[in-house]
């Protein structure tokens, strides 16, 4: 089907039938069959078999952390989980385009764009376990944390953007959201500024379907990459279960940004295949006809075609992926499990970046009150 | 090595989820993450990946069971790998996948409607009709009745359990739990607002077995401060510091018996029962009072005073300039009063020592206080009492009790009693027939000190009236002796001057 602008909501579902006579971006189909593109094969024309197979080894890998995190989740060792499943393409894509001083705010679930930054696996776990209001120091990687108001890290990284334009730097500030998050107020406003300023910042929606239960048709009338040209932004739809046309798309986009070009919206048409959180069920509001539909987009089994068509998916290879997986995965648990508890006065850090009499109060008190449970009484009874 | 697995809160606060069904059996052996059950939360149903790799050992619930979070639901048999035998002892954090803790012990929903339901149960724990007021006058009601050693079975504890169902004809089936209170605590107060308090204090006032709605708040929007909690304690006791840890409710449920403090907050299981295992300080408590009842015929006198003019004492001690710093209460008093009696009877400070054939004689008197302590009943002792004066004394008895209430007393302070008071006073309680500690010849019970209509100067007058019980080994002591020793104690509580007589 092509894709029209009258709104009709099957527009959405019929995307990632194939590039031909449509808008949307790809360069290798659900088959695993690459497609040649003449505007975006120059962008990605260094990628050479080693390079796609290390595309195809984050996706593996990154897939593994979210299956390992789910189970740790099912087990009583993390609070709740947002799992990527089904996203792995988009956010490798576009997070292995990114250089290291450009600068991340993405939502909760970007966690395969944190494994690209080089997150500490423990780290990315430390708030889902309640251990850290916090899980990193975000300049360590330059990525913050992630964001649960959702849609709210668009305006932190336009206002970084704005303030790369007053460092004079050519660094890129990257945002990931929804498209839920694309009917926030907060997306909006940060796309008036960036178009005002023309702040170097790509805003890239991950558009998954679903805002938890609300499917994206009740909310995008059009395509919602349509609606960055309203802002003065300049848009591109493209299949986010594609990871070459993801890396593509995502380095056109920091070029322009880099040169001068400011701000560009993409809108990676992907699919959650898991549940919202593992506080969801999907197949309450879901066909399960869809999910059918979507797996046969899968993004690695994608990649692992077109490997295979190319001579570079022998068994050694696959299992040695498949060790490097689930070596992270054991990393992973035990990072999680081994984790240490924070003290009671660990609430205090991090609050100011210098010294506040204030504060030092309050913590005074609160050291006081602790003590007046008297001795070995603090850690409950 | 057996590893046992919990139900952890699946969705975002959930309190149970039911095991739609397992996946495996025991005996299989599971690799990790491999899904073992389905469970089905409020939210959703979802797949349950094995947290180990090893075998099924036993599956605790069935199919179809709707299961508690945090409740054990599957053991594994783990094998062990080297020193993993061994991993540190580390705290058992409450995760946040378990949710916060849930203080209940049953199954709340059901428990509840069984209690309205079954009225005939319900009656099996309600305060006895004919003592209602007593029940509540009762300022440390606990949540599980304590029975210290050597605080006496009262009547209000212990004519319900073998009352309730002569009485309460209408449910003569009504099974009286083994562990239930006659009389359930009320946790909240009358409007149904829970008294204003910080954790802290609320912590302290369940330790000392003080129930919040009967303290008066001082503090900003009455908030009730840990002053007003001890200062409850002392009015109510008389005794500051011979309250100290005679909180039953938490002398019960703490000692070593810690099931029993989640249970006693809720509200009373209508029907069933609970099962706590017999351990630490209640089960070395009850194998002294088993033998000591047994072994020593007892003998229990009873005596009650005007004490008003040991309360003037006081009034003018605390005034005084050398007592000012000291915490001189009836408790003071008495301890000194027993010290001073005790000289002109030697019988009731000795042992029995049935092995040697001997009755051991002990010239100094070691003087135990009974305190209901976070770890349960302890008796710990004062050494050489006597040799103590007045001042002495009180800082012996503060330090004794801070100790207690710390959880620190020690083994020394355990040992080595010869004689030894119980302050029933601070529940509310007149008199009792306390059990001796084991070893000892004599226990003397101090009830509660009450502004009664008694006899003074020819006319009835209200005065502060005590009743003292004192329970003697009868192979040591004979009546006379006995008798004596509590006269002597209570003629100096209701003229102190008399010890000029007796020293």
């Amino acid at each position: 089907m092509a894709l029209s602008e009258t709104g009709d909501v099957s527009v959405q579902d019929g995307v990632g039938e194939g590039a031909a006579g449509s808008n949307l971006i790809q360069l290798v189909d659900a088959l695993g069959v690459r497609h040649p593109n003449p505007h975006y094969d120059p962008l990605v024309a260094d990628v050479d078999g080693a390079a796609l197979r290390s595309l195809y080894e984050d996706m593996v890998v990154v897939r593994r952390i979210d299956s390992e995190a789910t189970a740790l989740q099912r087990q009583g060792e993390l609070a709740l989980w947002p799992p990527l499943l089904g996203q792995e393409a988009a956010q490798i894509g576009s997070g292995r385009a990114l250089r290291q001083d450009d600068f991340v705010f993405s939502s909760y679930r970007e966690n395969a764009v944190a494994y690209c930054r080089g997150v500490d696996l423990t780290d990315l776990l430390r708030v889902w376990r309640g251990n850290a209001s916090s899980g990193w120091d975000p300049y360590t990687i330059n990525m913050a944390t992630p964001q649960v108001i959702i849609g709210a890290q668009t305006l932190h990284a336009t206002g970084y953007a704005m303030g790369i334009l007053n460092d004079g730097a050519d660094s890129v500030a990257v945002t990931y959201f929804g498209d839920g998050a694309t009917s926030q107020g907060d997306v909006n406003e940060a796309m008036v500024f960036a178009a005002s300023y023309q702040a170097p910042v790509v805003f890239f929606c991950q558009n998954n379907h679903w805002a938890i239960s609300e499917p994206v048709g009740l909310q995008a009338h059009v395509p919602i990459a349509d609606r960055a040209p309203g802002f003065g932004i300049p848009s591109v739809r493209v299949d986010g279960n594609d990871v070459l046309a993801c890396l593509a798309v995502t380095r056109e986009a920091l070029d322009r940004a880099r040169s001068g070009g400011g701000p560009t919206f993409i809108e990676a048409v992907t699919y959650r295949m898991g549940p919202h959180t593992t506080a969801d069920d999907p197949s309450r509001y879901r066909d399960a006809n869809e999910l059918e539909d979507w797996a046969a987009k899968d993004p690695l089994a994608r990649i692992a075609a077109l490997l295979d068509s190319m001579d570079l998916l022998d068994a050694d290879y696959a299992d040695s992926v498949k060790a490097k997986a689930d070596g992270v995965a054991a990393e992973l648990r035990a990072g999680c499990l081994g984790m240490a508890e924070p003290a009671p006065g660990d609430v205090f850090k991090h609050v100011y970046s210098a010294p506040n009499s204030w504060l030092d109060r309050q913590q005074d008190h609160y050291e006081r009150y602790l003590l007046s449970f008297g001795n070995g009484t603090t850690e409950g009874d | 090595m057996i590893k046992e697995f919990r139900l952890p809160d699946l969705g975002e606060g959930l309190t149970e989820s039911e095991i739609v069904s397992w996946h495996v059996a025991v005996g299989d052996t599971v690799e990790l993450n491999q899904v073992i059950a389905d469970v089905e939360t409020a939210k959703a149903v979802v797949e349950l990946p094995s947290p180990y790799a090893g075998v099924i050992a036993r599956l605790h619930e069935q199919p179809g069971t709707v299961v508690e979070v945090g409740a054990t639901i599957v053991s594994f048999d783990i094998p062990v790998i080297g020193n993993e035998a061994d991993p540190p002892a580390r705290r058992e954090p409450n995760l946040v996948g378990y949710g916060a803790a849930v203080e209940k012990g049953g199954r709340p929903q059901r428990r509840v409607r069984d209690f309205a339901e079954d009225s005939g149960s319900a009656a099996a724990v309600q305060p006895m009709p004919d003592r209602p007021a007593a029940a509540r006058s009762v300022p440390a009601v606990p949540a599980v009745p304590a029975h210290p050693a050597a605080v006496p079975v009262a009547p209000t504890h212990a004519a319900p359990a073998a009352a309730a169902p002569a009485r309460q004809g209408p449910a003569p089936d009504s099974p009286v739990p083994a562990v239930r209170p006659a009389h359930a605590a009320p946790l909240v107060s009358a409007t149904g607002e829970r008294p204003r308090s910080t954790p802290p204090v609320r912590k302290l006032a369940r330790d000392l077995g003080l129930v919040l709605d009967s303290v008066h708040g001082s503090g900003p929007g009455q908030l009730i401060t840990r002053e007003d909690v001890l200062n409850a304690l002392a009015e109510q006791g008389g005794s500051a510091a011979g309250t100290v840890g005679y909180g039953p409710g938490v002398s019960e449920g703490a000692a070593g018996t810690g099931d029993a403090v989640s249970d006693g907050r809720g509200l009373p299981p209508a029907s069933g029962e609970t099962r706590i295992p017999i351990k630490g300080v209640r089960k070395h408590t009850a194998a002294a009072m088993v033998a000591s009842a047994f072994t020593a015929p007892h003998v229990t006198e009873f005596l009650t005073i005007d004490v008003t003019p040991t309360m003037e004492l006081i009034s003018k001690l605390k005034a005084s300039r050398a007592f000012a710093d000291a915490r001189i209460t009836p408790l003071t008093i008495v301890a000194k009063a027993v010290c001073i009696a005790v000289r002109r009877q030697p019988s009731l400070n000795s042992s029995w020592d049935a092995a040697a054939n001997e009755i051991v004689q002990y010239s100094a008197v070691n003087l135990g206080i009974a305190a209901a302590t976070p770890r349960g009943l302890l008796v710990p002792n004062i050494k050489d009492a006597g040799a103590l004066n007045l001042l002495e004394l009180s800082a012996a008895l503060k330090t004794l009790t801070d100790t207690a209430r710390s959880g620190k007393t020690s083994q020394a302070d355990l040992s080595g009693g010869t004689l030894s008071i119980t302050n029933i006073g601070v529940f509310g309680i007149d008199a009792g027939t306390p059990i001796l500690n084991p070893g000892e010849a004599a226990i003397l019970a101090v009830g509660a000190v009450r502004r009664a209509p008694w006899e003074y100067e020819g006319e009835v007058a209200l005065r502060s009236v005590m009743p003292l019980s004192l329970s003697f080994d009868h192979r040591l002591v004979d009546g006379e002796q006995g008798s004596r020793f509590l006269a002597d104690i209570g003629a100096i509580l209701s003229d102190p001057g008399m010890v000029l007589t007796m020293v």
